[in-house]
């Protein structure tokens, strides 16, 4: 649970820095640079999670806390540092996260109440 | 080795035409001497006296024999191998058995065993592997004893990790003088068994028709005892070909008569039993405890007393999953004493290691326990630990160590807890299992929740896959034979799986390539049961490996379900060189494909249900749009059920 409490102090801390004026962030360019930076191998293409990584989409963290944690992750997940991952695909991939549509209640689902 | 010999033609037409010649004299002579009687005319006699020519055709072997002069030894071979109840031999034909092939499908009428035509020698032995963890008896497969074991050494290796038994024999031909040139030559070595012997449970080279008796009884006994693991031979083929010689006495085939399994010491496990019946919170963790179906009442049973989670590892199925104590890894970090069956990694079962390149790239470790734990290990692997190939995993240090068969071992196990529980904790036992239902509940709720999490999504989300084959078999007899590739276990986590042949474990030692054969043999073993379902979850590496077991299944008509995890690529190669190009600070490579460069199955993308097409299967896809996947099951498992394998190209999301 190491990662769970070094997210939280960076949520709270703000660590992230936009340089300049805002960055209007686009899920569209956001759903390419999830698939380029290889964010779908571990949390799936609509960022559902699995057994390699936790769900991310819908509603994602906030950006400050999600940017702090890829940034410097030392768990089981690799760090993604400005220099492979820029400022502004991540604002992107947080834009398309939030753009991923609410799952149903499974007890919707009839295969899984048997 | 006696060098090979060449009989002797005889020409059985004239030899025939002389005795009846001979015989009319013969014949005749007696009645001219009997009586004196009124000359007639001089006889020529109707049978002539043999010569030394057709004295030799009558005594010495018939022409068909000439070049074998007696019962080939390979004919003996059949003679043993029969007394021990082998059915089939997943093999890929070669010269260096050529005799063995042959007194297998003539002299042994193609019968106990059956020869099953295969591909490739991996899927032979793949084949076997998978057939063992049904059926629970072993098979034979025969191979080329250097090109050909080569090729099987993965599937060995795969057996050896998973403790199943196949009997491997591999041709050979030890008498440089006398073999062929050439390519018999290259197929040659004074040691074939040297390749494997490092995953082996026992090897030899029979040199004489009785040697091979008795080897085969013994190899059969060892890779049948607890702890289960394949047995090579290597068998000349001058063995082979050549005429059973008897050396003074005759030959004999030696009755088998199998081992008890080794058992937990006594001491041991009332120590064992006492420490679990004063535990707070005892956790059992499985992973090949259950050898058959009894193994599984045994450990419901222990679990049950003590009312202790249980973690399934899935080495096979171990414990119900629907059962209220059948738990999670998270269970460990709150026990106070743990006990581990036959588990394969007992080390990383209380350890977590992270692969987050600190230390230089090592990673780091800790532990999941509690200060003060008590740790319990029963394991027959214990018992046979080789060297060189590392399946023993990291040491673990533990309170109470034995080396033995956990089934066998648990009927005591029970009795001592039974006998060790004092009666002021029974209050607490039950209260322990009152919690454990809420929490599988809970958990259950929270899994299902996840499920539902990109149902709609194409490529299809692997909690749909697997829910919408458990909906079209869920009111058969059905056992899920493989899945090999991650789909994140959804079956382990939402399907009931309470009977031991519905879930049968993994490949052993993780070597890519085990799923589609070993599905096969399963396949085979359910259908010879009769009115069982197999399905799998293939994945898409797992199969290009050695496509052509596909082409067995349909020629030996093994009906099987095979519904593809196909994520077009090897995934976990994806993950790993993505993390290394962000641990090294770099933008991975993907030329052009969506992983790393050398990772991905993509541009072109494998149209799996045409290569399954050509090789004699039913075949539907690629299926990309979720609503459509369960009609495509639907129609798929009609034809499964008529005899025919089928297989559904479903295009997946990664985990």
């Amino acid at each position: 649970m190491r990662w769970v409490i070094k997210l939280s102090l960076a949520a709270l801390t703000a660590g992230l820095v936009m340089s300049g004026a805002a960055y209007a962030a686009s899920a569209e360019k956001g759903k390419t640079a999830y698939v380029q930076h290889g964010c779908w191998q571990c949390h799936g293409f609509v960022g559902q999670g699995g057994i390699t990584g936790p769900k991310l989409g819908p509603d994602p963290l906030p950006l400050e806390g999600l940017s702090a944690f890829i940034r410097s992750s030392n768990g089981p997940m690799p760090p993604y540092p400005e220099k492979i991952l820029p400022n502004e695909d991540l604002a992107d991939i947080h834009a398309y996260l939030q753009s991923v549509p609410k799952p149903p209640d499974y007890k919707t689902i009839p295969l899984l109440n048997p | 080795m006696t060098p090979k010999q060449s009989g002797f033609a005889v020409d059985r037409r004239k030899f025939l035409t002389g005795v009846a010649v001979a015989g009319a004299a013969t014949a005749a002579t007696p009645a001219a001497n009997a009586t004196p009687a009124a000359t007639a005319p001089a006889r020529l006699p109707s049978a002539l006296p043999p010569t030394a020519h057709q004295i030799a055709a009558e005594t010495g072997t018939p022409k068909e024999l000439s070049r074998v002069g007696g019962k080939p030894g390979s004919d003996f071979m059949m003679d043993v191998i029969k007394t021990l109840d082998i059915k089939y031999c997943p093999s890929n034909c070669a010269s260096s058995f050529r005799a063995l092939h042959e007194s297998m499908i003539n002299y042994g009428e193609n019968k106990m065993p059956e020869y099953l035509n295969c591909m490739h020698e991996e899927s032979a032995v793949g084949i076997a592997h998978g057939y063992f963890k049904i059926a629970g008896k072993p098979l034979m497969t025969m191979c080329h004893g250097t090109v050909g074991l080569q090729h099987a050494a993965m599937g060995i290796y795969n057996a050896w990790c998973d403790r199943v038994p196949v009997i491997v024999i591999g041709g050979n031909d030890l008498d440089a003088a006398y073999r062929p040139p050439g390519v018999p030559t290259f197929h040659s070595a004074q040691d074939i068994n040297a390749l494997v012997r490092d995953f082996t449970k026992w090897d030899d080279t029979p040199v004489s028709s009785q040697h091979f008796a008795q080897s085969f009884v013994r190899g059969y006994k060892l890779c049948v005892t607890p702890p289960y693991g394949p047995v090579m031979f290597s068998l000349d083929a001058g063995l082979q070909q050549e005429p059973v010689r008897e050396h003074g006495e005759k030959l004999y085939i030696p009755k088998y008569t199998p081992a008890a399994p080794p058992h937990g010491d006594m001491n041991a496990v009332r120590e064992a039993a006492k420490l679990l019946a004063n535990a707070s919170n005892p956790v059992i963790v499985a992973d090949r405890a259950a050898r058959t179906a009894n193994g599984v009442k045994l450990l419901v049973e222990l679990a049950e007393l003590l009312q202790a989670k249980v973690i399934d590892q899935q080495g096979r199925m171990n414990f119900p999953k629907t059962h209220h104590l059948n738990s999670q890894l998270g269970a460990v970090n709150t026990a106070d004493v743990i006990i581990g069956l036959e588990l394969s990694d007992f080390w990383a079962t209380v350890n977590q290691y992270t692969d987050n390149g600190e230390h230089g790239g090592i990673g780091f470790n800790q532990s999941r326990m509690k200060p003060g734990t008590k740790l319990i290990s029963i394991s027959s692997v214990d018992l046979i630990t080789k060297a060189n190939y590392q399946d023993f995993q990291r040491f673990q240090s533990v309170d109470i160590s034995m080396g033995g068969d956990a089934e066998a071992t648990l009927p005591a196990l029970i009795e001592a807890v039974k006998s060790a529980i004092p009666n002021d904790k029974k209050a607490a036992i039950e209260k322990r299992g009152e919690d454990a239902k809420k929490a599988y509940a809970t958990n259950e709720a929270r899994t299902r929740a996840a499920a539902a999490i990109a149902w709609d999504a194409s490529p299809i989300s692997t909690a749909r896959l697997c829910m919408e084959v458990y909906n079209a078999i869920k009111d058969l007899d059905w056992s899920l034979v493989a899945s090999e590739g991650n789909v994140s276990n959804w079956p382990n986590r939402l399907w009931p799986i309470n009977k031991h042949h519905q879930w049968i474990g993994r490949s052993g030692g993780y070597g890519v390539g085990y799923g589609l054969p070993a599905s096969v043999g399963a396949a085979l073993a359910n259908r010879d049961i009769g009115g069982r379902f197999s399905v799998s979850i293939q994945s898409d590496g797992d199969m290009m490996y050695a496509p052509g077991v596909m082409w067995t299944a349909a020629k030996h008509k093994i009906p099987l379900l095979s519904v593809m995890h196909n994520n077009r690529g090897y995934h976990q190669e994806v993950m790993h060189v993505q993390r290394l190009s962000n641990f090294r600070n770099r933008v991975a490579s993907l030329g052009g494909d969506m992983g790393p460069i050398g990772t991905s199955i993509q541009n072109p993308d494998i149209e799996y249900h045409k290569l399954a097409e050509s090789m004699g299967w039913w075949a539907k896809g690629p299926i990309k749009d979720p609503a459509l996947l369960g009609p495509a099951i639907k129609e798929a498992v009609a034809v499964v059920k008529s005899g025919q394998p089928a297989l559904l190209n479903v295009w997946t999301q990664p985990r």
